[in-house]
């Protein structure tokens, strides 16, 4: 064989691109690296996720050791690989779900609620109960960049544009405001929101932010866009004087509560779901339901609601019609439904069924169950898509 | 299973609270309320959460038809609902001193 003769820069070219395809080719034989239709569900009692695929409709992997997820919810980065973890035991842990791994953890508080991750996907908040307030984290290395201590129990925390981050205090009756876009935060704290907000959510377009009020009839809202936000309660009264009916879990605001245009939400100690305006805030109507609403959750583009319920009517999950208010159609999936999450088009609806140890997976437009998943009490279930939510 | 025929036992032992009302199908449902819907407030390893910490440190040797009041009437001014729609006295009774009796996971 000649000696090799110095390779033309075209040769040279076509060569690299070879290579280029041939790891183009080997990522696609192996499946790893789309994320765009996994999902994660937790598995409270055992402080475990499981990874799922939602084209499969099928469990592919399972990650452990992630604490106390009792109430536990999760945020993903904005490439959809990395999960933020949020565990009742002040867990915060960062979780890949292409090698199914935990990255890291930290137990950041010894009592936690939820938390958010910032638009640019940089920060991830975590509010806690114990002690109150809310402490912000490095993304990457999920070292504490910020604490905020409210000196209260800290609820509704959700993320809005400006890398701001919004929550409500249990015990104070404020709103605050973290804007994180400086070198320290500066606080926007809001007094008189009302008696122990419940809950928060954020609209998609990161104007409104909205907290339920358990202390009181009524909710407030916040405009984001305004110079000065201040608290504007909304749905005043709508308990009407009647007694308040018990408890056994609280509503949930967070999730896709914008149905066409108009807010649905769940009252506290009625059991009824309040349709209000979303220009006007006003009240336009209610529908009786089965018991007290968990979480009302509009499909994607908002033609329907799905509602499920407080324990010991939490078999149940009906669905309404946004324009006419009337229950469409109701399934009982079984005992303790704790969940529901759409795809992101709004095709499919997965429901996890906390003591029949399984979710199901339905048609959210022929109601026709499609499958189910078999898992330990599971919980929360939040695909992929929520990576580019604000306020998911 | 073997833990919960164990506070079974330590219960019938106990006496007056013994709650021979409480079938052992019923204490197993019992035992899962506990865990999963008190822990929705409470957490399920019962430190607390919007609700106050349930274990047995918390409760420090409380009363237990005191706990079993709260547990039936609720408190006013807080989250906890009354339960006496879901629970019988003797029901309540028992998971009060499941409580005190039982340590968390």
């Amino acid at each position: 064989m000649t000696s090799i003769a110095p390779l033309s820069r075209r040769a040279v070219l076509g060569l690299a691109a070879a290579g280029l395809l041939a790891a183009a080719t080997a990522r696609a034989e192996t499946p790893c690296c789309a994320t765009g239709d996994l999902g994660l569900i937790v598995e409270r009692a055992t402080g475990s996720l499981i990874v799922v695929d939602q084209s499969e409709r099928a469990a592919v992997g399972r990650i452990e050791g992630l604490g106390d997820l009792s109430h536990a919810s999760l945020v993903y980065s904005p490439d959809e690989r990395y999960a933020f973890v949020f565990g009742r035991d002040g867990g915060l842990t960062k979780v890949d779900i292409l090698a199914r791994t935990i990255v890291k953890r930290v137990v950041q508080a010894g009592n936690s609620i939820g938390g958010a991750i910032s638009d640019d996907g940089r920060l991830v908040a975590v509010s806690n109960y114990e002690p109150g307030g809310v402490r912000v984290f490095d993304a990457d290395t999920l070292d504490m960049v910020a604490d905020i201590p409210t000196g209260s129990k800290t609820v509704g925390l959700v993320d809005a544009p400006g890398r701001r981050f919004v929550f409500s205090l249990w015990d104070a009756g404020a709103t605050w405001i973290a804007d994180m876009s400086g070198a320290a935060p500066a606080i926007t704290k809001l007094a008189g929101v009302g008696t122990n907000p419940y809950d928060g959510l954020i609209t998609g377009d990161g104007r409104t932010y909205i907290a339920g009020l358990f202390g009181e009839d009524g909710l407030v809202r916040i405009d984001l866009w305004a110079k000065r936000p201040k608290p504007e309660r909304i749905l005043p009264h709508y308990g009407r004087g009647r007694e308040k009916l018990p408890v056994y879990k609280m509503p949930h605001l967070e999730g896709w509560a914008l149905a066409g245009d108009q807010f649905v939400l769940p009252a506290v100690g009625q059991h009824e779901v309040l349709w209000m305006d979303a220009r006007d805030f006003r009240e336009v109507a209610r529908t009786p339901t089965h018991g007290q609403p968990v979480f009302a959750m509009a499909r994607p583009g908002g033609r329907q609601v799905w509602v499920n319920y407080a324990h010991p009517l939490n078999d149940t999950i009906q669905v309404i019609d946004s324009q006419s208010h009337e229950i469409v159609h109701e399934l009982t999936p079984g005992p303790a439904v704790l969940h529901m999450e759409f795809t992101a088009r709004g095709t499919e609806v997965w429901v996890s069924v906390r003591d029949a140890d399984r979710v199901d997976i339905y048609d959210a437009v022929t109601f026709e169950k499609l499958g189910e998943i078999t898992a330990k009490s599971p919980s929360g279930i939040f695909f992929t898509a929520r990576a580019h939510r604000i306020g998911l | 299973m073997a833990r919960l025929a164990a506070v079974l036992a330590l219960m019938l032992l106990a006496g007056p609270a013994a709650a021979d009302e409480v079938s052992p199908d019923r204490a197993a449902r019992l035992q899962h309320l506990v865990l999963q819907d008190c822990g929705s407030c409470h957490g399920l390893t019962r430190k607390g959460g919007l609700g106050s910490p349930l274990t047995r440190e918390a409760l420090g040797g409380a009363d237990p038809h005191a706990i079993a009041g709260i547990i039936l009437d609720g408190l006013p001014g807080t989250a906890m609902p009354p339960w006496r729609p879901l629970l019988t006295e003797t029901e309540a009774l028992w998971i009060a001193n499941y409580l005190l009796e039982e340590p968390a996971e």
